[in-house]
């Protein structure tokens, strides 16, 4: 979230001779500062998303570093045949191999990542049935396919919190411009436009997503681009009741009386202005895409099968009801996860609302 | 009337709490007030004026709002940190108050009736409904609401500002009030009506022997209607004592400034008939009222067949109350809103270009907007807004050359200092009217039009800005539209004078002969409520208010 608002900040900010955080948005950071919860809220996100985007070094079925025969590897960024380390097989080695195992410890040494698991990576030692509860080799259990449920939720995070970032990305600068054009010429273009969101705001999602999979295997730029079809909607509205509003204020009659082009009006002049109400949004559209695409996995007709997905761990929890730490973890995670981005919302929302920073 | 007075303030002070700031807004205020006296608290916006007045009424946002020091008796009952009963008894019973802002203040939702009986059965427990609503009929009559039994079920809406204001006017008598507080009474009301309102409220002070506070940052009210004065700045008094004695001699610097400030001098000698900028030939400006399927049921003629001609170097003052179609006419001639009929610049038809051919002119025709406040947008940096003229029309400049000229506008309208890179909001009004100034004049115009652009401003800066613009115009040889409501303003600039009354010109001519010599009745209105404060008509009870 703190990484779409300095984008959009920096957007404002660009046309300044150098970087200077203008007078109100130190204002803003200080009353933002101030509400405690959704300071903290923002660093603990933050957090949670920097280990997730590094976590083929958390979890992973490949050690970070291997010391072979005096010479170092890096399996988990490269890939070695088994050979290199004196096996048989000319296809890369699989560390979980105890045989492959043995080798790298017979003439050397190896620094395995706190999981020792990847997402995808099935665990064939656990000798009970599936899905194993917590123990200490799998801190959250398995799922039923042997499957490290923490690697798993690290994975999911990132991917469920990256794709919502993307939509938000992309679905806020199409809806900032369709509500921008809408609000700045008014009319007939905005009663006609108005009319044909409507019409494409109350086709179902659903099926269409269901048709779509029947047609191409979904992938994640696929859901991107059909999600996007309809996400956009949300912030026309917010945006076109700002421009309708700035349209005819002073500062944008003055520059159509210095000749200023529509384009040069709407972005230079009215955007700026229109950005906050924008902002305050955004938070909420990032969540509503999370959780968009988690509904859409729970129900299978999201990511590809073997994806780590939030949305699968919590069908799986419903398909396996007597494995509880399945459900308990995928529900804490999201839990935890929309929360902490609705208590940043807030927090943005009343370091924006110009009645608090009187 | 005995010799204790009404009313004692002692050394107040009032503190706000912001941010964890304290701001001192009222620094150890002291005055009397006795019964059937008239004070008067003048002062520029942010003096303090109004919030002194509030703190009488306790009206302040508390806690937020603190008095850290001093007193308010009204007769000998102690005001501050009063309880919330003994409060409900003086507000509105004793001590009654007349907002700025008459269609804010009333509910739009009651019937005006309905809002002034609940006054007074609030205080008056007991009344019947029948007497209540008979001492309505009679209040609004003494307050000179015509018709005034028939109008009684009217919604706020349906009253012109005068009306309302008198309505308000009723609402706080209907209890017999010992004192008035009347904050900038008259501010919001056009120059003909505020007359009348200020007649009314004078006559009904003597009628009924009440106490008046009023706050106000226009001298000519004060010198009108006060007996005493106190002069605020910063939270302070610096001046107190009869309005008579304080007018003939200032004793505070502040003062003198103040008095120094109502715009003067005459407007430049100019060259006989030169040739014009700018013609129109029967403008007219017409909003359409739609009706269903957007066929437009009538029409709103905001200008209506007005032909003017403004010659080289001069300036042609429009006059007229708010709704005349002034502003309309100033943004016609700019082509910013749609017209029909001629329009010619520099000898050139400019009425049938579309906006991109206009494109074209708009270097040499610029504006300059009433609000300095909403004129510059927030978001840009002076610089900014500035030099965008600039990188519109004269692309070959860099960067550099560009910063010089716009350090160079704004010494030549009396902005120094490294500013360049602040924003809007750190500057005060007078300051952002000369931002604006310096944006329209950059690319050298020939013609600008001045929409009202002293009249949001301070009574000390409208004088600056008025000079500001005479020296403007001497050097740059500037072709001038002034709209303004008020006469004063428009004598110190105008060559000649359009009065306009309705979208159509009720009068046109030098701005001596106008002066000296209107032709119609409308202009002597207008003339009189401006320099004299004074209705033209002598009963205002019986006087049309004005719609």
């Amino acid at each position: 979230m703190n990484v779409e608002t300095s984008k959009v900040d920096l957007a404002v900010e660009a046309p300044l001779p150098r970087f200077r955080m203008s007078p109100l948005t130190r204002r803003r950071w200080a009353t933002f500062k101030a509400h405690k919860r959704g300071y903290w809220s923002l660093w603990i996100f933050l957090a949670l998303y920097l280990v997730s985007l590094c976590a083929e070094l958390v979890a992973n079925d490949k050690p970070l570093f291997v010391w072979h025969r005096a010479s170092a590897y890096v399996p988990a960024f490269v890939g070695y045949p088994e050979t290199a380390f004196g096996g048989q097989f000319e296809t890369e080695a699989d560390y979980s191999d105890p045989a492959v195992r043995r080798m790298i410890a017979d003439h050397g040494w190896a620094i395995w990542p706190i999981i020792p698991f990847s997402y995808k990576t099935i665990d064939y030692d656990i000798g009970a049935e599936l899905p194993d509860g917590p123990t200490s080799r799998h801190w959250l259990g398995t799922d039923d396919q042997g499957r490290d449920v923490l690697a798993r939720i690290i994975y999911g995070f990132r991917l469920s919190v990256s794709f919502g970032l993307l939509l938000t990305l992309f679905s806020s600068v199409i809806g900032i411009a369709a509500g921008a054009v809408q609000g700045f010429f008014g009319g007939w273009t905005d009663l006609l436009l108005q009319r044909a969101i409507e019409i494409f705001q109350s086709l179902p999602l659903l099926y269409l997503l269901i048709i779509v999979s029947t047609m191409v295997q979904p992938g994640f730029f696929t859901l991107l681009g059909v999600l996007l079809l309809f996400s956009w909607m949300a912030l026309v509205r917010v945006v076109r009741a700002e421009f309708l509003r700035a349209r005819n204020l002073e500062y944008v009659r003055a520059a159509r009386a210095l000749g200023l082009k529509n384009g040069k009006i709407m972005f230079k002049h009215i955007l700026p202005n229109a950005m906050v109400a924008t902002l305050t949004f955004l938070p909420f559209v990032l969540n509503a895409s999370i959780t968009t695409l988690t509904s859409l996995d729970f129900l299978g007709f999201g990511l590809p099968r073997g994806s780590p997905s939030l949305g699968e761990l919590l069908s799986q929890a419903r398909n396996n009801l007597n494995a509880p730490w399945l459900g308990v973890s995928g529900f804490m995670v999201m839990a935890i996860m929309l929360s902490l981005l609705i208590f940043i919302g807030e927090a943005v929302r009343d370091a924006f609302d110009p009645r608090r920073a009187a | 009337m005995n010799d204790v007075p009404l009313l004692e303030v002692e050394n107040l002070g009032v503190n706000f709490r912001s941010e964890g700031r304290i701001v001192e807004a009222v620094k150890g205020a002291s005055f009397t007030l006795r019964r059937g006296e008239t004070l008067s608290l003048v002062g520029e916006s942010g003096s303090g004026k109004s919030t002194a007045a509030m703190s009488i009424m306790q009206l302040l946002p508390y806690p937020i709002a603190s008095h850290p020091t001093g007193s308010i008796r009204l007769g000998g009952t102690e005001l501050i940190g009063a309880d919330d009963r003994t409060m409900h008894r003086v507000r509105g019973s004793r001590i009654a108050l007349v907002p700025q802002e008459p269609l804010t203040s009333l509910n739009p939702l009651h019937t005006i009736d309905r809002q002034i009986m609940e006054s007074i059965r609030l205080h008056q427990r007991g009344i019947s409904r029948d007497a209540a609503l008979a001492r309505t009929i009679e209040l609004l009559k003494l307050v000179g609401l015509r018709d005034a039994e028939n109008r009684i079920k009217s919604y706020p809406h349906e009253l012109s500002g005068g009306q309302r204001q008198r309505v308000m006017i009723a609402m706080a008598l209907a209890n017999e009030p010992d004192l008035l507080i009347a904050d900038e009474p008259t501010t919001a009301l056009d120059v003909t009506v505020q007359a009348q309102v200020l007649d009314l409220l004078q006559k009904l002070q003597k009628q009924l022997g009440m106490a008046m506070l009023l706050i106000t940052h226009d001298l000519g009210i004060v010198r009108k209607m006060a007996e005493r004065v106190c002069v605020m700045t910063d939270g302070v008094i610096v001046e107190a004592g009869a309005t008579a004695e304080v007018f003939d001699s200032p004793q505070h610097a502040y003062t003198r400034k103040l008095l120094d400030a109502e715009p003067r001098g005459r407007p430049l000698a100019a060259a006989e008939e030169p040739a014009p900028v700018v013609a129109t030939d029967a403008l007219k400006v017409h909003f359409p009222i739609k009706g269903w399927f957007g066929k437009p049921r009538g029409w709103v003629k905001a200008v209506d067949g007005v032909s003017i001609g403004i010659s080289e170097g001069k300036t042609l003052g429009v006059v007229g109350e708010s709704g005349s179609g002034k502003s309309t006419l100033g943004l016609a001639l700019l082509r910013l809103i749609r017209s029909q009929g001629g329009i010619s610049f520099r000898g050139e038809r400019i009425d049938t270009r579309n906006t991109g051919e206009m494109r074209r002119y708009r270097d040499r025709m610029q504006i300059v907007f009433q609000d300095p406040f909403a004129s510059l947008s927030p978001r840009l940096t002076i610089a900014q807004i500035i030099e965008e003229g600039l990188i519109n029309f004269r692309p070959e400049l860099g960067r550099q050359e560009r910063r010089d000229a716009v350090r160079q506008i704004l010494d030549e309208v009396g902005l120094r200092g490294n500013i360049l890179d602040r924003y809007p909001h750190e500057f005060s009004g007078g300051q952002r009217q000369r931002i604006a100034i310096a944006r329209a004049i950059i690319l050298k115009p020939d013609f600008v039009v001045l929409d009202e652009p002293t009249s949001a401003l301070d009574m000390s800066v409208q004088g600056q800005i008025v000079d500001l613009l005479r020296e403007l115009q001497e050097k740059h040889g500037l072709t001038y539209l002034f709209i303004s409501h008020d006469l004063k303003v428009v004598r110190a600039l105008a060559h000649d004078i359009v009065v306009m009354k309705d979208g159509h010109v009720v009068e046109h001519g030098s701005a001596e002969r106008i002066f000296e010599a209107p032709s119609s009745n409308y202009t002597r209105d207008l003339i009189s409520a401006a320099f004299d404060l004074r209705a033209r008509d002598p009963a205002p009870s019986a006087a049309p208010s004005s719609p």
